[in-house]
């Protein structure tokens, strides 16, 4: 028990006195979430719309002018044929088309009732969902002065299509996604190096020929990062609830619980690493070749993991963040409990345990 | 009583095609202070991580107080001081932090051994707040050594301890060596520096992986075969051209200020030794050379490993 508190007493002096580590602990989870938060929510000014005009009178005319004068909206196009809808998508530009039927008014007037189509471009999802949202607010605005004009019940009803994407992934999605990032990157990245630092140093050399258990110096390792994880999670949630207006609907207990469990699966995978490397710079580059890229690509915050090829799709699970990235958005979005997500948990857990298993075994009681 | 006994050891690298110890044998006594004397890759520091249990060998036996080293190798981890070749404390803590951590590693305190490292540390004192990464080579050595010893182990291996280290440093770190040694603990330290040799009870000499000899250092200068002569004059170089193609030279090689000459037997036989050395001036005088100075010395470790090194 006194070699493990000497050891772990160690490992905080290591990370506090070393302002590089303390700069990529910190600093690169704040600067990834405002990143992530900013540059995706921050360009939706100025986007460019298309309008298909068939009714050509007055409410067609009117919610038009409203989208073009808010500043979110330029309106590039007035076509009248349907057809060249998705034309004007594929020649760029266009985030949004809105689709008045003919007879918009008349059917207001004497039906109450009306649709206006709006379709995104989903392949960002998260602005066409802005997007769409500011296209209904102004249609629903537009509904409010008219009925206050005419003191009649009546309706417009946006129907969203949205292209490319329909299942919409992202809108909330980035959090969970930088969340699983950060963990991974924090976590695989500074176990293997901090280890394979010891064994370029020398210091492995007098540990090993010392009586304390090589595991002991690895546990001894994992328990400082550990802790500084969860501070920095709870970072990443305070920024993105206060900031970033990202809702935690589920148990943040339980949200603490799965994130120590991807943690450790983790720490578990740079102690492989570190096994396996002898320098620093391997160390480095292994940890974001091997955690940092298919991290980006296979959790599918950024890019949908169902439109990726059948191969890729099935590599995607052998990725631990994509399970905790489902596990994240269950909690937080969705609010829901344990119940609806042990499977994932599961496959997490049994992850770790491999890994564990396999580094334990790899680990090497002497030098070489 | 042996503490290190090592027989027909061999640990190859790179899959065998690198022999870095070959056919060694040797043996060091309780209480001894033991030099293992050779060049770079000679395979001192692989002998050193056999004896500490880091590495394994190829093939042959080695125990450390009567533990087998691949047996008993948590045993010899308890009882065993190692201090690598390399500066292996962590510089990011102070000179006090690696001094208590590396207690603790070895379950214990610094107040519970802090007679044996007292002399050592206290030249160390002044300085425990500072980080080990900005202490000076000497500082740094004495520090390596507190950690070894914080433990008291009943066997410290020292792989080249003083290597890198300023003169005046050596000389106080084979003094703490000597104080060490008079506590009884038994001492296995290699070095590049002959000079270190004559310091040690016996030494081992050690070339590219193999043994050489193994005797007090007195015993292998005594062992030494030749008559040696120092030789010096005007122009060095010309000068070791014209005795290298001498008749009666057997051997010449630069040492310091002086050339360092070996004579054929058969001009030893004809010629009375106390008449060899102006036999040699006149020569020298005869080939053109001025100032010369020729005297007759006794041989030094450096020597005896230069013979040892061409019989072989």
């Amino acid at each position: 028990m006194k070699q493990f508190k000497a050891f772990v007493q160690k490992e905080f002096l290591h990370v506090f006195r070393d302002p590089k580590t303390l700069l990529m602990l910190f600093g690169v989870p704040v600067m990834l979430i405002l990143l992530f938060g900013f540059a995706l929510t921050n360009e939706l000014k100025n986007s460019k719309i298309v309008i298909c005009d068939f009714a050509h009178d007055e409410a067609s005319r009117d919610i038009t002018e409203r989208l073009s004068a808010g500043g979110i909206f330029i309106v590039g196009q007035t076509i009248s044929d349907y057809t060249k809808i998705e034309e004007t998508f594929k020649a760029g530009n266009i985030k949004l088309a809105i689709l008045f039927p003919a007879g918009l008014y008349d059917n207001l007037m004497h039906q109450h009732k009306a649709q206006v189509r709006i379709i995104a471009d989903a392949s960002d999802p998260n602005s066409a969902a802005t997007l769409t949202g500011y296209a209904t607010n102004i249609i629903m605005e537009y509904q409010r002065d008219l009925l206050k004009e005419a003191e009649m019940p009546m309706q417009i009803i946006p129907e969203i299509r949205m292209l490319y994407n329909p299942e919409l992934k992202g809108a909330t999605n980035f959090v969970p996604g930088v969340m699983a990032l950060v963990l991974m990157l924090i976590c695989v990245l500074m176990t293997s190096v901090s280890i394979v630092r010891e064994k370029e140093l020398g210091t492995m050399d007098i540990l090993l020929a010392s009586p304390v258990n090589p595991f002991l110096v690895i546990i001894s390792k994992a328990i400082p990062y550990l802790f500084l994880s969860i501070i920095n999670l709870i970072a990443i949630l305070l920024l993105s609830t206060t900031l970033l207006d990202m809702p935690i609907r589920g148990s943040i207990l339980l949200l603490l619980g799965e994130s120590i469990l991807l943690i450790i699966t983790a720490l578990s995978l740079g102690l492989l690493i570190s096994n396996v490397v002898q320098s620093q710079q391997a160390a480095m580059l292994t940890s974001m070749m091997g955690m940092l890229v298919p991290t980006m690509l296979f959790t599918g915050f950024l890019f949908p993991i169902e439109n990726m090829p059948v191969a890729l799709q099935v590599i995607s699970n052998i990725v631990p963040a994509k399970w905790y990235y489902t596990i994240v958005k269950a909690i937080m979005i969705k609010g829901l409990g344990i119940a609806a997500i042990w499977k994932e948990t599961m496959v997490l857990a049994g992850m770790t345990i491999l890994l564990l298993l396999i580094s334990f075994k790899k680990f090497k009681r002497r030098l070489e | 009583m042996e503490d290190v006994m090592i027989h027909n050891l061999v640990k190859t690298y790179n899959k065998q095609t690198v022999k870095a110890v070959n056919d060694v044998s040797l043996t060091v006594r309780k209480g001894e202070l033991f030099g293992l004397i050779g060049p770079d890759g000679a395979g001192k520091s692989s002998i050193f991580r056999i004896l500490t249990t880091l590495m394994l060998p190829d093939s042959g036996l080695a125990s450390v107080c009567g533990l087998d080293i691949r047996k008993d190798y948590k045993k010899i981890r308890r009882i065993a001081g190692y201090m690598p070749g390399k500066f292996s404390l962590y510089q990011d803590l102070t000179v006090e932090e690696n001094l208590h951590f590396f207690a603790a590693v070895f379950l214990t305190t610094v107040r519970e051994n802090y007679d044996l490292v007292k002399d050592i540390y206290e030249q160390i004192e002044p300085f425990k707040t500072r980080r080990a990464g900005d202490l000076s080579g000497g500082m740094k050595q004495k520090l390596a050594l507190c950690c070894a010893l914080i433990h008291r182990p009943t066997i410290l291996f020292l792989d080249e301890p003083t290597t890198g280290v300023d003169a005046v440093s050596r000389k106080e770190f084979w003094e703490m060596l000597k104080r060490l040694k008079e506590q009884g603990i038994t001492i296995m330290v290699s070095t590049p520096y002959m000079d270190e040799a004559k310091l040690c009870d016996r030494i081992g000499l050690l070339q590219a992986g193999s043994i050489m000899s193994v005797d007090s250092p007195d015993q292998i200068i005594r062992n030494y075969p030749h008559r040696l002569f120092a030789v010096k004059a005007e122009g060095m170089s010309r000068l070791q051209q014209v005795l290298r193609q001498s008749m009666i030279i057997k051997s010449c090689y630069s040492f310091g200020d002086y050339h360092h000459v070996t004579l054929q037997e058969e001009t030893l036989k004809t010629i009375d030794g106390s008449e060899l050395t102006e036999r040699l001036t006149n020569v020298l005088k005869q080939s053109g050379f001025i100032d010369v100075e020729v005297k007759s010395i006794t041989p030094g470790i450096e020597d005896c490993f230069i013979d040892l090194m061409k019989q072989s």
